[in-house]
């Protein structure tokens, strides 16, 4: 029991740095006022002791004193929000050219997929120094997907996606754990994050007898018959899905959206709830026909389809999706920098 | 403090014998009455309005299905039903008056009307939730809500059954909370009724009716929110 | 010190008025009600006290070998639950707010005895329906209730926990509404806003929070009861719901719900370091502000429990901000306590005591709040032992050491009694010792990466030794907890009847018996002076009994 007393996790990922230097920052501030206000408590509470005849002194106030005492601490509050903001942002923005991997919660496992093919349940492979996107779906509750040594958390919810991305800096074997309570097995649900070499991992990539996700999920795409409307060319019965992923979508009640992993999962689960203008709304709902791992296989062909799509990143190219215009892959968005507002590429 | 003001047990027993014995005036404790109701509508509103977020949420979502769902409730029957209630706010409003200037007969008659407003109310909801029942729309095994064309939508598009269903679901307990409430009321005005028969209020003391119809306007206020919600949803004309 | 005369003859006062059971059962006395809640929350505080002991017995050893793993997903349901709605909720407010609102005002009773009577009815029946809960199989969706678990999957009890924890909620609101009207409307001549005691302004900020957000849990409940019972989809994906509305309806409620826990701690606090530094409070109308302010900007910071459950980037940013804004009265109020010890003349009697150990914890477990309103740092932390830390430190830490403190300070008023201070004084060393045993490691633990939640952990063996020091802390805090439930009762009896202001205390109710009578006041009292005036009472302008040691 007490050979191994770990007092600070490891840190493994390109986060964990920056959240760990914002924790020692929070320590010492923190250690600072407990020991201001310890100090004070002890101090005073020693030099003034009840002594007969002595009396308090009745100090009604100090409103300078009140001021300075709420001005500096919002001060202090502000620089800890803003610091704390920054390193929020980065962590929850994936990098343009991650790798993806699609992950399945169930009560109580973990169902992995990387986008190249390989399945795992439970454990995770990666390489080091990769950016590697999480695209998180549950089958039934909520459930969250925590790595310490990565300072990585996301909650993982049914009936959509979540997203999360990590980078991992150093080799080894890391915890895995689901960390919102989902019922019995709860604490079991936990597993591996298994970082190698790069060699090493193109290794153990190549002993997969899966093809990539998205040979998968062309493969559906022509058994389900999705094909028959969703053709190549613009005579289909629905929008062409070449280039759409990860461009705005005018749809018929004149709202835009963005065709991210969440837009194809409902388009497919709930097809009336977003029509694409000019189209009809004939597509049937394959609510209860896709299983989960159906689903991201198909959601990883779409996104193959596109350029943007095949380097896992969003773009806000504002090239318009219509009936009649053949949209060829896109090729003025530049070199890959989001421009979302305020988001950083690491 | 004058010593008038002071008050021992004898000299306020000395009063009303509805002055309270740990009020030090009448006025004290009507106007804690009052506060107290006051209070107790806004934990009414906070409660409500939980669900008017999540209906508002949900609307905003779905906003087609929810018209669709909303098209197959009937307007005219909760239009009849608003009348009603605001009939009713009235009859309550002039039974104060007539507790205020001491007219005992209309004071009865009034709280009689506001009573039988209500038993109307919910008697046409009774007759709203019969139809949702016979028209499969009661959330559960026996829904269904297949093929209703969104209004002001192109043909053919129909609403999501699951997303109707939210509506109907929301609509129930909107509608089913408040005619509890209702009914909570007319509990209250059998008393303030009976109060009433025996002749416990005066010019001087009514409170218990100045608070119940407060109570029983909030409960008004509400179904004019409801109504507009959940029965009008993109009807144009 | 001298001794205090010896009571004649036995004074009528509120507890032997009358007897029977009859006479308690349907009392309308805030004092007699007081006492009927004291009772009853005690049995909930050792009920969900015994769960604390059975999981912490778990964590023991890494596998889960003391109980099965839906036994224990019960446990720490049930054991929130409890704590929470059933234990520290009404602690302080239906307590000691009860008993001594209407006196520090200057009042006969609340505005509303009856409803406060029906108050304690309803926490009784939800109480019942929850102990009915617990002994029927419980339930396990944890105190949070999350969806689509609660409302899809879990096979226990949790409609009828919603329901129970519905009707206690009505019992919280028409408390708040008893305080704020009675404060409002019942006040003693001269008895001005400034002048009220900050307990006064502590419950009055806590019953506004009651009053507007109690309601809104009970709404969620009623969804998430109609949802299970008649498989609706409010909540649920697969039928066109969004979980998320559960967790933002639900948060809505009990983050100003922990505001509810603290505030009134905080008042009782007040009190306490200004009666045993012999000094009016540092900086009052900032204390009160503070107040207020701890409770409107409660309401505006909920989401941050949901930082990692799918919210956008910029709620996120939103809340994190705001969290920081309810920081700052916290912190203040910090400030003006230590302050008042300045040039004072300081007591180190077991209610004093207990203010010290608050100022202590309540200030870490507030820092380590900041920690957790970091986006970066929260991220990490939450859903682990951090969190778990973070609450009990103010909970526990905090609330419940506000509790006893005020309970040890008020003893002599509520019971006639003195308890024995000699006793009273080590159980509050014991409790503070065994509290930081007991949670401290869990920061650490929570930093490390150890869940929620999990009974068993035995693929990760690293996380034994600093939960064997958390249970070694509990069972210390355990016998810290025992020791007070031990001499009060014991001080009921054999204990030294109390003189009428044993501490020389500022304040109404010190000027009433001890026991004070059923309408407290023989007349109503008019209001000349200014809250917390030691220095005429030091100065010997009151008569006033010394305290006997």
């Amino acid at each position: 029991m007490f050979n191994n007393f770990p007092l600070w996790p490891d840190r493994a990922s390109s986060a964990a740095g920056n959240v760990d230097a914002l924790f020692i920052f929070l320590i010492i501030v923190s250690g600072l006022m407990t020991a201001l206000i310890f100090t004070a408590v002890i101090y005073f509470a020693a030099r003034y002791r009840h002594r007969k005849g002595v009396l308090a002194e009745q100090i009604e106030g100090s409103t300078p004193l009140e001021i300075t005492w709420t001005i500096i601490p919002l001060g202090v509050f502000m620089v800890i929000f803003l610091w704390g903001a920054i390193v929020y942002f980065k962590s929850r923005t994936p990098p343009r050219d991650s790798s993806e991997v699609y992950v399945v919660a169930k009560q109580w496992m973990w169902k992995l997929e990387h986008a190249e093919g390989q399945r795992e349940i439970n454990e995770l492979h990666v390489p080091v120094g990769r950016d590697i996107k999480l695209i998180m779906t549950s089958q039934d509750v909520i459930h969250s997907f925590f790595v310490p040594a990565f300072r990585m958390k996301q909650d993982v919810l049914p009936g959509r996606y979540t997203i999360a991305w990590f980078r991992a800096t150093k080799p080894g074997t890391y915890h895995l754990f689901c960390a919102e309570y989902c019922g019995t097995q709860h604490s079991g649900m936990i597993g591996d994050i298994v970082v190698m070499d790069p060699a090493q991992y193109e290794a153990w990539m190549s002993g997969s007898p899966n093809g990539p996700l998205s040979a998968t999920g062309e493969k559906i795409f022509a058994e389900l018959g999705c094909v028959t409307c969703h053709r190549s060319d613009t005579q289909g019965r629905g929008p062409s899905l070449q280039g759409v992923f990860g461009k705005p979508v005018l749809l018929q009640d004149g709202r835009t959206v963005t065709a991210d992993e969440n837009y194809v999962r409902e388009s497919i689960l709930d097809p009336g709830a977003k029509v694409v203008n000019g189209f009809k709304p004939v597509m049937p709902t394959f609510q209860g026909i896709v299983s989960e791992e159906q689903l991201n296989a198909l959601v990883a062909y779409v996104k193959s389809l596109s350029p943007a799509g095949q380097t896992g990143g969003q773009t806000a190219n504002p090239a318009m999706i219509a009936p009649g215009n053949n949209p060829a892959p896109v090729t003025t968005h530049g070199s890959g920098k989001a421009s979302s507002k305020g988001s950083k590429v690491q | 403090m004058p010593d008038s003001q002071t008050s021992t047990m004898a000299a306020t027993h000395a009063h009303n014998p509805a002055l309270l014995h740990h009020f030090a005036t009448e006025e004290q404790q009507r106007d804690s009455a009052n506060l107290g109701m006051w209070i107790f509508l806004a934990t009414e509103v906070m409660f409500f309005g939980g669900l008017f977020c999540a209906y508002l949420i949900y609307r905003r979502l779905y906003f087609g299905d929810f018209a669709a769902a909303s098209k197959s409730i009937d307007a005219a029957l909760g239009g009849t039903n608003t009348a009603v209630l605001i009939c009713s706010s009235l009859t309550v409003v002039l039974a104060i008056w007539a507790a205020q200037t001491a007219r005992r007969t209309l004071l009865i008659s009034m709280l009689v009307l506001t009573m039988l407003f209500g038993c109307v109310f919910l008697g046409i909801k009774a007759k709203e939730y019969k139809d949702k029942f016979d028209e499969h729309h009661v959330p559960g095994a026996t829904f269904s809500f297949e093929h209703e064309q969104v209004p002001n939508a192109p043909e053919g598009v129909y609403a999501n059954p699951r997303h109707a269903q939210i509506f109907f679901a929301l609509y129930f307990i909107m509608t089913g909370l408040h005619a509890l409430h209702m009914i909570v009321g007319l509990g209250i005005f059998s008393w303030l009724l009976w109060m009433s028969w025996k002749g416990r209020f005066t010019p001087e003391y009514h409170t218990p009716l100045e608070i119940g119809g407060l109570y029983w306007h909030f409960v008004d206020i509400v179904w004019i929110y409801l109504f507009p919600l959940l029965y009008l949803i993109d009807r144009h004309a | 010190m001298a001794t205090s005369t010896v009571q004649p003859v036995e004074r009528e006062d509120y507890l032997n008025k009358e007897y029977g059971v009859g006479s308690w059962l349907l009392t309308t006395d805030h004092k007699r009600i007081a006492l009927l809640y004291l009772i009853a929350i005690t049995f909930f505080f050792f009920v969900g006290g015994f769960f604390a002991l059975l999981i912490r017995l778990e964590l023991l050893t890494p596998a889960g070998d003391l109980v099965q793993a839906d036994t224990y997903n019960k446990l720490f349901s049930m054991h929130g639950m409890v704590m929470v709605f059933f234990f520290l909720i009404p602690s302080i407010p239906a307590v000691l707010g009860n008993f001594l609102v209407p006196m520090m005002i200057g009042a006969k009773d609340l505005a509303f005895p009856k409803i406060n009577l029906l108050s304690w009815y309803l926490y009784i029946i939800g109480g019942i329906m929850m102990t009915h809960c617990i002994l029927t199989g419980g339930v396990d969706t944890g105190w949070t209730f999350y969806t689509p678990f609660s409302t899809a999957f879990s096979n226990t009890k949790v409609i009828e926990a919603g329901l129970a924890i519905f009707i206690n909620g009505f019992s919280s609101i028409l408390t708040g509404l008893n305080f704020v009207v009675t404060i409002h409307r019942m006040r003693a001549p001269g008895m001005t806003w400034s002048r009220l005691p900050l307990f006064i302004w502590a419950h009055y900020a806590t019953s506004i929070i009651q009053i507007l957000g109690t309601p809104v849990i009970a709404i969620t409940l009623v969804l998430v009861v109609a949802e299970r019972a008649l498989h609706l989809g409010i909540f649920d994906p697969k039928l066109g719901g969004d979980p998320l509305l559960f967790q933002h309806l639900f948060w809505f409620y009990s983050h100003p719900a922990v505001y509810i826990m603290i505030l009134p701690s905080m008042g009782v606090v007040t009190e306490i370091i200004a009666c045993f530094s012999r000094k009016r409070i540092f900086g009052y109308s900032f204390v009160a502000m503070s107040s207020v302010a701890i409770a409107v900007f409660g309401f505006l910071v909920w989401a941050h429990h949901m930082f990692v459950a799918g919210i956008s980037v910029y709620a996120a940013l939103v809340f994190s901000l705001l969290s920081y804004s309810v920081a700052v009265p916290s912190a203040v109020k910090v400030f003006n306590w230590t302050a008042t010890l300045y040039k004072g003349s300081i007591h180190y009697d077991a209610p004093m005591l207990y203010a010290f150990g608050f100022l202590g914890l309540f200030t870490i477990g507030g820092l380590t709040g900041l920690f957790l309103a970091a986006l970066g740092i929260n991220v990490h932390v939450t859903d682990t032992y951090f969190v778990i830390a973070h609450f009990h430190y103010i909970m526990v830490g905090g609330a419940l050491m506000g509790y006893l403190g005020g309970l040890h300070f008020w003893w002599p008023k509520i019971s006639g009694r003195l308890y024995p201070e000699g006793w009273a004084r080590l159980a509050a060393l014991i409790v503070f010792v065994g509290f930081n045993l007991t949670f401290f490691p869990q920061f650490v633990l929570g930093y490390i990466g150890m869940p929620r939640r999990y009974y068993d952990y035995s693929h990760m063996p690293e996380f034994q030794v600093l939960n064997v020091l958390s249970t070694a802390g509990a069972t210390i805090l355990g016998i810290g907890y025992l020791l007070p439930m031990i001499y009060f009762l014991w001080s009921m009896r054999y204990g030294k009847p109390a003189p009428d202001n044993p501490w020389n205390a500022a304040g109404l109710e010190w000027m009433t018996q001890s026991p004070p009578t059923t309408f407290n006041f023989p007349e109503e009292p008019v209001v000349t002076w200014e809250a917390y005036n030691y220095e005429e009472i030091d100065a010997g302008h009151k008569q006033e009994v010394h305290v006997a040691r």
